[in-house]
């Protein structure tokens, strides 16, 4: 049974978003598509100061099995990567909605409540 | 995808991810790829490869001859089969030297041969194999009342040896690597595709699911098919569909090492063809890479060959690649240009990055190479 926190935002390919209170919005994957990927052996982060349109190909997480991509979920400018995800990138399957965030967005748009809640992703994985 | 094994409710129950494979519900992984790599590296892991087809020839009548037939069906030669229970590794080729499967040929005796062929090509193999046998007047039958359990690690034998009934460990324990024995309707064999030591267990399919549990209890801990993906990668074993196909020969996919060409009289499928391949000139060859920089080698990626100039002076392609647990590093399979050097880039999402070129072979018995 994947977890799947109440506060947080996700989209059909499996990122989830927590907004901040400095209104940056960070962005990983679920512990639902964490699961599927199996163990994660390299993460290729976008590089700070890009500018992504909401459904753009941003990132790629790559498991002993096979590579994904990962989709921006909205609008806007990277302004921080997870660094630590360069040695550590197991640290998405340990903990994939705090230490193994992916990166930081400056949203350009309010394209929020267009996402997901953890009711309707829930009910989205379950199927 | 509707064939199970008989042991999947077993896979099932012990958490198994099951994916199709082949037209299989396999198991991928039991929770941790990586865990059950490491599991076989170091201590012991099963597998079910009740999936993959075991043949069994024998001779119709009087005139047959088993091992005329196969010395024509397969490039490598089994008349180096002279001890009971000798298992041989070869290529079945076509007509042009293309590669219709890779399997495993134990010799039980003149009368009778079993073969071990690949999930993937059971319709074709079999296909190809009745159509040259009517000639030798051999039976083919398959035999798939057997299931087959692969125990495979350090100390896989140990472990097994515990629980597997006291006829079959009176069989397998005086086999040597590469060697198989019967024993009634259970078939040992010491072989597998992991590079380390271990048992490729062929039994009633009414007993398997008691020897699964039994094993299990013994500490040997079941591992999916991904671990025996990384496994094979990392000891240099090759992968019928992607490191060979029926568009590649032997001779271009580091198996000429499995082509008998002695005694120059012996006539087999693809013969001629790999003799003029040879006479040409071998444009290619399989190789081993080693990422240098991070990221993860997968197949179809493409190879550059630079000169100290840096400019390119040839191309490659990868046919397997991964992570590889037991190294840290990402490792491959790669066919490339026969003239490479110690050094190529491979081109990953745009980027080329740095690859050391080694032998195809990184991992054998714990050890990395």
């Amino acid at each position: 049974m994947s977890e799947v926190p109440s506060e947080l935002k996700y989209t059909e390919s499996h990122e989830w978003l927590r907004v901040g209170d400095d209104g940056l919005i960070t962005i990983g994957i679920s512990d639902h598509a964490q699961a599927l990927l199996g163990d994660l052996v390299f993460v290729e982060l976008p590089e700070p100061g890009t500018e992504f349109v909401a459904g753009d190909e941003c990132c790629v997480v790559e498991s002993v099995k096979a590579a994904s991509d990962v989709y921006m979920p909205i609008s806007g400018e990277v302004v921080e990567v997870n660094e630590s995800l360069v040695d550590e990138p197991e640290m998405i399957n340990s903990s994939p909605y705090d230490n193994g965030w992916l990166f930081k967005v400056k949203p350009s748009a309010n394209e929020l409540d267009e996402l997901m809640d953890a009711d309707a992703y829930l009910a989205e994985i379950e199927e | 995808m509707s064939n199970k094994t008989i042991l999947f409710d077993k896979h099932v129950e012990y958490k198994g991810k099951i994916v199709d494979f082949a037209g299989w519900q396999m198991p991928v992984n039991y929770g941790s790829q990586m865990d059950e790599h490491h599991q076989v590296r170091k201590d012991a892991g099963m597998f079910d490869v009740s999936h993959m087809v075991i043949v069994d020839l024998r001779a119709e009548n009087e005139s047959a001859t088993i091992k005329g037939f196969l010395q024509y069906l397969l490039a490598n030669d089994v008349a180096k089969l002279k001890d009971s229970g000798k298992a041989l590794y070869s290529c079945m080729l076509n007509e042009n030297g293309g590669v219709i499967d890779d399997l495993i040929v134990y010799y039980l005796s003149d009368d009778w041969y079993r073969i071990v062929i690949n999930a993937g090509t059971r319709e074709k193999d079999l296909a190809w194999i009745n159509k040259q046998a009517a000639a030798f007047k051999v039976s083919v039958k398959e035999c798939d009342d057997l299931a087959m359990i692969a125990v495979q690690g350090p100390n896989a034998r140990a472990k097994a040896f515990e629980v597997l009934p006291l006829d079959v460990v009176e069989a397998a324990s005086p086999l040597k690597r590469f060697f198989g024995a019967d024993c009634g309707d259970w078939f040992v064999g010491r072989t597998g595709y992991t590079g380390e030591d271990g048992f490729e267990i062929m039994l009633p399919e009414s007993e398997a699911v008691a020897l699964w549990d039994k094993l299990a209890g013994a500490g040997i801990k079941p591992c999916g098919l991904g671990a025996r993906d990384t496994l094979r990668l990392e000891a240099g074993m090759n992968l019928y569909g992607s490191d060979m196909t029926e568009q590649t020969s032997p001779l271009i996919s580091g198996l000429s090492w499995t082509i008998a060409w002695q005694p120059q009289g012996r006539d087999f499928i693809g013969r001629s063809a790999l003799e003029s391949e040879k006479a040409e000139g071998v444009q290619q060859k399989l190789v081993g890479l080693v990422l240098e920089d991070r990221g993860v080698l997968r197949g179809h990626q493409k190879v550059i060959l630079e000169n100290a100039e840096g400019e390119r002076v040839g191309e490659g392609e990868i046919t397997s690649g991964s992570f590889s647990p037991s190294l840290q590093k990402s490792i491959a399979l790669a066919r490339v240009p026969i003239d490479i050097g110690k050094t190529c880039k491979v081109e990953i999402r745009g980027k080329l990055l740095n690859a050391a070129v080694v032998k195809p072979v990184f991992v054998r018995d714990g050890q990395a190479l």
